[in-house]
Parts: C-alpha cells; sequence; structure tokens
C-alpha cells in the first residue's frame, strides 16, 4: 500500500516536471537589466580581475546617472579563477539561475571556450569577450558569440604589412609562446607575409609559458643573423627579451606585440633605454604616456576611477580597457531601446556604425555586422622614443586589406 | 540493530538521490553531478592516503589522463562514452600501477613531493602532446543525450549516469575495503612491520592500491570530460590535487561515506565564500576549512559515526 502511494507520488512529480519556460526578454524587467559575467579573481590570471572590477564600477556610474533607458544594469560577476570547468558552473549558473539577459566581456580563451557551445546553443549574447583570439569572429557557426579588441592574426598582419613595405631585405626572427596564443600571432605574420614569408623569416623560437627564462633562444636568434625581432611574448618574458637583447648587443628592428605593450609593467622593468626603439601597434590611448594628459576622455577616465574604483591602479591599463568595453555595452543597450530581448541585444551588438570611444586612439572607429563579429580591427604603429609610444603612420585597417 | 538501521539509512539516501532529477533545475542537477564526480575521485585517492596511508599530491594528474582518455576517444574515434571510461580506468588502474612500484621506496612526504611532481607536470606534458590533446586550446566534447528513447535532458541522465557509476564504484569499494584486502592494506598503513610479518605482501599491496586509486580517479576525470563536454590543461592544474586531498581530509580519512561529504565541501564551499565576499573568497574558504578542521577533526563522517555512537550509547542507558 504504501509502496504504491509512494509511486503514485513520483509519478506526480514526474508528471508536473515541465521544462522551465522562459519569458521573452529573461533578465529584464521595468527597472532593470540582468548581465552576467565571469573573471578570474582569483587563481593563476587574477591580474586580470581588475577588468571585472572595473566594468563593475562603471555600471555603478552608470547607474547613479540613472541607468540606461530608465532601467539599471544589474551587473552579476563570478570568480572562475581562470578554470574552464569553474567557467562551466559560473555561466550555467548565470543563464539558468540568475537568467541574465547577456553575457558580457567573460575573460579567457580557455574559459570562453568552454562554453562557446553552450551560449550559442542556449542562445545567449555573448558579447565582447576578453580574449584576442581569432576564433571568436565566426558568426556563421557561433552567431551569438562576438569579440572585442583587435584578434592577434589582425594584428601580426599589420606588421607584416609595415615590414614588407619598409625592410625588403628583412630576416626575421620570431620568438612566440608555444600555445595559440602565440600560433595566432605567427599564423597573423605568416599569412600577411605571403610568399615572402619563406624568404624572410629565417628563424622561429619557442617558449613555454612555465619556462624561467629565455635567454638562450634570444642568443639563438641573434646568431640567425636577424635584422628584424618579432617578438610574441606575455610581459614576463617581453622584460627579459628586451634586456637580453640588449645586454648582448642585439639590434634589430624589434616588433614587439600589443600584449606586452604596458610601460609599467613591461619597459620600466626592461630599462627605458633598453626599449628605445621598439614598436608596437596600438587601439588603446596608453593610459601612463603623457600626451594624453589633458585628454578630454583620458582626465574623465582618471575621474571616474577616483570615484567609482579608487582602490584600481592608474597605472593599469586594464582598467582602460574594462572603462572602454563597459561603455561599448552601454552603447548596444541605448541601442536597444526598449526590446531588451536577447535577438535584439544581438542585433544591435551587430549593428555598431562608426562609433568612437574617447580611450581609443583618434580616429579607430568600432564596426559591426552580422558578418562581422570583430569590433576593433584598426591599429596604428607606435614607436617607444624612451619616454613613451609615439604614434606614427597611417592608421591600419585588417577589415580593408 | 545498528546495520539494518545502516541500510534504512542508504536506502534513504539512494532515494533521495534518485529523485533529484525531479526536483531540481538542470543547473543544480549539474552541480549534484559535480559532486558526483569528485566524490568518485575522492574515495580513490581516500583508498590511497585514508585507508593506506600513502600521500598523493598528485591525483589531479589521474583525473587528467582519465579526461583525456576519454575526450581524446571520442574526438578522434567516436567510441561511445560509456566505453571510454572503462578504457580510462583501466588506463589509470595500469599508470597508477606503474607509478606505485618506484613510489614504493617513497614514504610520507617524500611520496607527497613525488607526486606534487606529477600534478606540476601534467598541464605542460598536455601542451607537449598538441597534436592529441589539442594543446591549450582543448578538445570540445558534446554532451550526450539520454538512451533508449528516454525523456531526459541531457543533464538529468548525465547525472542519473554518474550516480549508477558511483553506486557501483562504491559498491565495489565497500566490499574490496571491509575484507581481506582490507584489512592488509590498512595493516601496511598502521604497522608495515608487523604486516610483513603477517605474510601481507606490502610492496605488491601498496602498489595495487596505488593502481585502484589511480582507476577511481581516472573514471572520475572521465566522467567529468562528459560533464563538462570541454577538457584543457587549464582545468587540470596543482590547486585540482591539493583540492581533492582538501575533500578527502574534511569529508573523514578512511571512511566511504566521507568521500560524498568532501564532495559536497569542494563544490558547494568555495561558491558559499564567493556569496558572502566578493573581496576575499579564499580568506572565507580559508576560515571554513579551518573551521571544519576544530568542530570536526575526523572529518564530517568521523563527526557523524561519534554523535551516532553517542546517540546509541544514550539509547541503550535509557533502556536500561
Amino acid at each position: 500500500m504504501l509502496r504504491r502511494t509512494v509511486l503514485s507520488a513520483l509519478l506526480a512529480v514526474l508528471a508536473l516536471v515541465v521544462p522551465a519556460t522562459a519569458a521573452d526578454t529573461p533578465g529584464v524587467t521595468a527597472t532593470e537589466i540582468k548581465i552576467g559575467n565571469t573573471n578570474p579573481y582569483s587563481g593563476p590570471a587574477s591580474a586580470y580581475g581588475t577588468i571585472g572590477k572595473t566594468l563593475a564600477a562603471y555600471f555603478k556610474k552608470v547607474n547613479d546617472e540613472g541607468g540606461v533607458n530608465g532601467r539599471k544594469i544589474n551587473f552579476v560577476s563570478y570568480d572562475d579563477a581562470y578554470s574552464p570547468p569553474k567557467a562551466v558552473e559560473m555561466v550555467r549558473k548565470l543563464v539558468e539561475q540568475d537568467q541574465v539577459a547577456a553575457l558580457f566581456q567573460t575573460l579567457g580563451t580557455p574559459t570562453n571556450t568552454a562554453i562557446h557551445k553552450y551560449v550559442n546553443q542556449q542562445k545567449v549574447p555573448h558579447l565582447f569577450v576578453a580574449t584576442g583570439a581569432t576564433k571568436w569572429n565566426d558568426p556563421k557557426n557561433f552567431p551569438w558569440t562576438m569579440g572585442w579588441q583587435p584578434n592577434y592574426q589582425t594584428e601580426a598582419r599589420i606588421y607584416a604589412q609595415y615590414i614588407m613595405k619598409n625592410f625588403p631585405d628583412a630576416k626575421i626572427g620570431i620568438l612566440y609562446q608555444n600555445d595559440d596564443y602565440g600560433k595566432d600571432y605567427r599564423k597573423g605574420l605568416h599569412d600577411g607575409l605571403g610568399d615572402a614569408a619563406k624568404k624572410l623569416i629565417v628563424m622561429e623560437q619557442t617558449y613555454e609559458v612555465t619556462d624561467p627564462t629565455i635567454d638562450s633562444q634570444i642568443v639563438n636568434l641573434k646568431n640567425s643573423g636577424a635584422n628584424v625581432f618579432f617578438n610574441v611574448t606575455i610581459p614576463k618574458f617581453a622584460v627579459q627579451a628586451i634586456k637580453k637583447a640588449h645586454d648582448i648587443g642585439w639590434k634589430p628592428a624589434h616588433f614587439l606585440n600589443n600584449v606586452s605593450s604596458s610601460l609599467a609593467t613591461v619597459l620600466k622593468p626592461a630599462g627605458l633605454d633598453a626599449s628605445k626603439g621598439l614598436i608596437t601597434a596600438l587601439y588603446m590611448k596608453e593610459i601612463t604616456d603623457p600626451q594624453w594628459k589633458n585628454d578630454k576622455g583620458f582626465q574623465d577616465w582618471v575621474a571616474f576611477m577616483k570615484k567609482y574604483y579608487p582602490e584600481g591602479a592608474l597605472d593599469d591599463q586594464g582598467n582602460a580597457f574594462g572603462y572602454t568595453v563597459a561603455q561599448a555595452m552601454v552603447q548596444v543597450l541605448k541601442q536597444c531601446g526598449n526590446d531588451l530581448s536577447r535577438e535584439n541585444i544581438l542585433k544591435q551588438a551587430q549593428s555598431l556604425k562608426n562609433v568612437e570611444f574617447p580611450l581609443l586612439l583618434p580616429g579607430i572607429k568600432v564596426n559591426t555586422s552580422p558578418t562581422d563579429h570583430a569590433p576593433i580591427e584598426q591599429e596604428q604603429l607606435a614607436k617607444f622614443d624612451g619616454e613613451r609610444w609615439a604614434t606614427f603612420g597611417e592608421l591600419y585597417d585588417a577589415a580593408k586589406k | 540493530m545498528m546495520a539494518r538501521a545502516r541500510i534504512v539509512g542508504l536506502v534513504a539516501v539512494l532515494v533521495v538521490a534518485l529523485a533529484l532529477p525531479f526536483f531540481l533545475s538542470n543547473f543544480r542537477l549539474f552541480q549534484f553531478t559535480q559532486v558526483g564526480v569528485y566524490a568518485i575521485a575522492l574515495l580513490g585517492l581516500n583508498m590511497l592516503t585514508g585507508y593506506n596511508g600513502q600521500i598523493s599530491l598528485g591525483h589531479g594528474a589521474f583525473y587528467a589522463l582519465g579526461a583525456y582518455t576519454t575526450a581524446i576517444m571520442i574526438d578522434r574515434w567516436s567510441v561511445p562514452y560509456p566505453l571510454t571510461i572503462v578504457a580510462a580506468g583501466v588506463l589509470c588502474l595500469v599508470a597508477g600501477f606503474l607509478f606505485g612500484i618506484p613510489a614504493l621506496r617513497l614514504e610520507g612526504l617524500y611520496l607527497a613531493l613525488a607526486t606534487f611532481a606529477l600534478a606540476l607536470a601534467i598541464p605542460q606534458i598536455l601542451k607537449y602532446f598538441e597534436h592529441w590533446t589539442g594543446g591549450s586550446q582543448g578538445i570540445v566534447l558534446s554532451k550526450p543525450n539520454a538512451p533508449w528513447g528516454l525523456k531526459l535532458s541531457p543533464d538529468q541522465w548525465l547525472y542519473v549516469f554518474t550516480l549508477a557509476v558511483l553506486v557501483v564504484l562504491f559498491v565495489l569499494a565497500r566490499n574490496l575495503l571491509a575484507g581481506r584486502t582490507g584489512r592488509a592494506v590498512v595493516a601496511i598503513r598502521d604497522n608495515p612491520i608487523a604486516a610483513q610479518a603477517m605474510g601481507v605482501n606490502t610492496a605488491l599491496y601498496k602498489s595495487l592500491t596505488f593502481g585502484v586509486s589511480a582507476a577511481y580517479t581516472g573514471v572520475a576525470g572521465a566522467l567529468s570530460a562528459i560533464v563538462i563536454a570541454f577538457v584543457a590543461p587549464d582545468a587540470f592544474n596543482v590547486f585540482l590535487s591539493i583540492t581533492f586531498l582538501t575533500g578527502i581530509v574534511i569529508g573523514g580519512l578512511a571512511s566511504i561515506s566521507g568521500a560524498i561529504f568532501g564532495a559536497l565541501f569542494i563544490q558547494f564551499v568555495p561558491n558559499w565564500a564567493q556569496d558572502i565576499s566578493k573581496a576575499a573568497p579564499w580568506a572565507i574558504y580559508g576560515i571554513f576549512l579551518i573551521g571544519f578542521m576544530y568542530v570536526m577533526p575526523f572529518g564530517i563522517a568521523g563527526a557523524l559515526r561519534r554523535l551516532a555512537a553517542r546517540a546509541a550509547r544514550r539509547g541503550t542507558v535509557a533502556r536500561a
């Protein structure tokens, strides 16, 4: 008897299990819109966590000023410690439990790879992801995912263009990190050089992110006779590379990837003298560069930092990065008007036309379309003059080719 | 009397576990599936550390080995996923056994360091064999759907599937540890010389324990690859191995049920810590850890056992 009751009770429960019906506009009420995010606030990549904090601070500022179209932004950000399984769990929490309207600026290449398929299956806008990998610009297979910064291949192609024009008899030596980040850059350079790649590249060296030093690679590159050095390293190794090249008296045309262009974390530790003559590609104003001191955009940013994120460092480019990409998100929400369905959020994110942001280099315009999920595709080369990055030449546009 | 109470308790737990898919959201189920996966890994580590007294700081490596075995078999050869789990278990059994042989010469903290080296090395090794492992890009898998036309969501199915694997492995572990083998394993921990004098082949038993322990952890890793539907080297850093050790100590050393309590702890407490304080979640986690160790020095399972014993004593006193 008891057994039968339990059984029928179980069956009744079974019958009651209905798939959770999503509202038309999840995460949106008359007064609020919920935006989800994951960031590495702890773990090996926790230095990037400051970006997430800047995003939260910027949305607080927007809310204090009345929000967007009368709605406050409820920014929910969880720690994923840069671990893919944790990112999956946290993003599922954001989508299924917190019911966010969109995901924004989830940080990291492995973490975003882990959720890539899921968010596209769930049809949740996955906007302006914080990684430079090239694969986020794939609207055909992943229509709900969109990148933000110029991707690594784009940047490398710009260097290639410049090298072909200015160093016709270049002997190029490459040092790159042996992972997808390094290989993206390498591929970009090879593609950009085209048929000349075989002739111009004389040596390629790699290192593992866990290596203690890259001294021997630098010595090898010097001995190869290379007169152009394409330096694809993260800050820690960029410092080593610049120092070592200087110490052994190797003076190639030195192209340093944008990843390590920071004055505070790379050039100063490496020595400003040793850094003289470095060339990189920029799309943002370097906040430690004195030339922007009186720039309105820069001053607004400093005022924002002082008021909303006073513990954030004023020489950390990550804080300027977060500020800018948060402005882009607000722009998308503004364009959405009153229709905050996921479809429309995606549609508006795909309809950015010549938008400029105060901390991007003058002239850089953000453009997207349903077939273009790479918002920033312009960069300008800059040479380090011993004090600051001095931009020179025209804006390169990788989209135009 | 105790035995019957225990069986009733076990059945009750199982019924609750089976009922969860009908009450919880897919997301919560996913979390509980992870608890099940962790519980299997913790049971494996507990056999080695709790029962046999060999400390391992490198079980994350076997977890990774299991996960990658499954991922590569599914990705490359489209092998049905249940088979890949068996393969992962067997491979880790062999790997663990082989690692156990040289480890015989290492005792206590020295073994801990040797296994720690394993944990440190694994992410790099995975990146090195990029052709197979996909390097730091990892391997993306698809979640399996429920078979036999069952009307279950993929999350519900994976939960049930993991639960089934867990029950089988827990019953096997119990039978193994409750009998002659288990006594030998524990005797080696308590007094290796005496054990040897009693005719226990210490070398063989220690290597075997290492193998079985690695096999359990490998199966857990294989399940995790299917549940997360993605593997990448960053998922298997040193911290994972430390987390496992934390789990078995908090759950209760040398206790089968302790694996489940430990798994609940390592799954949920970091999340709570984050809810309490966004600024310093790991400080909060640390406080939880110290608190647990202070209040329950023998882990959660140990504390429950004590409570039960006290209740039983009071019961007998009252009846008398």
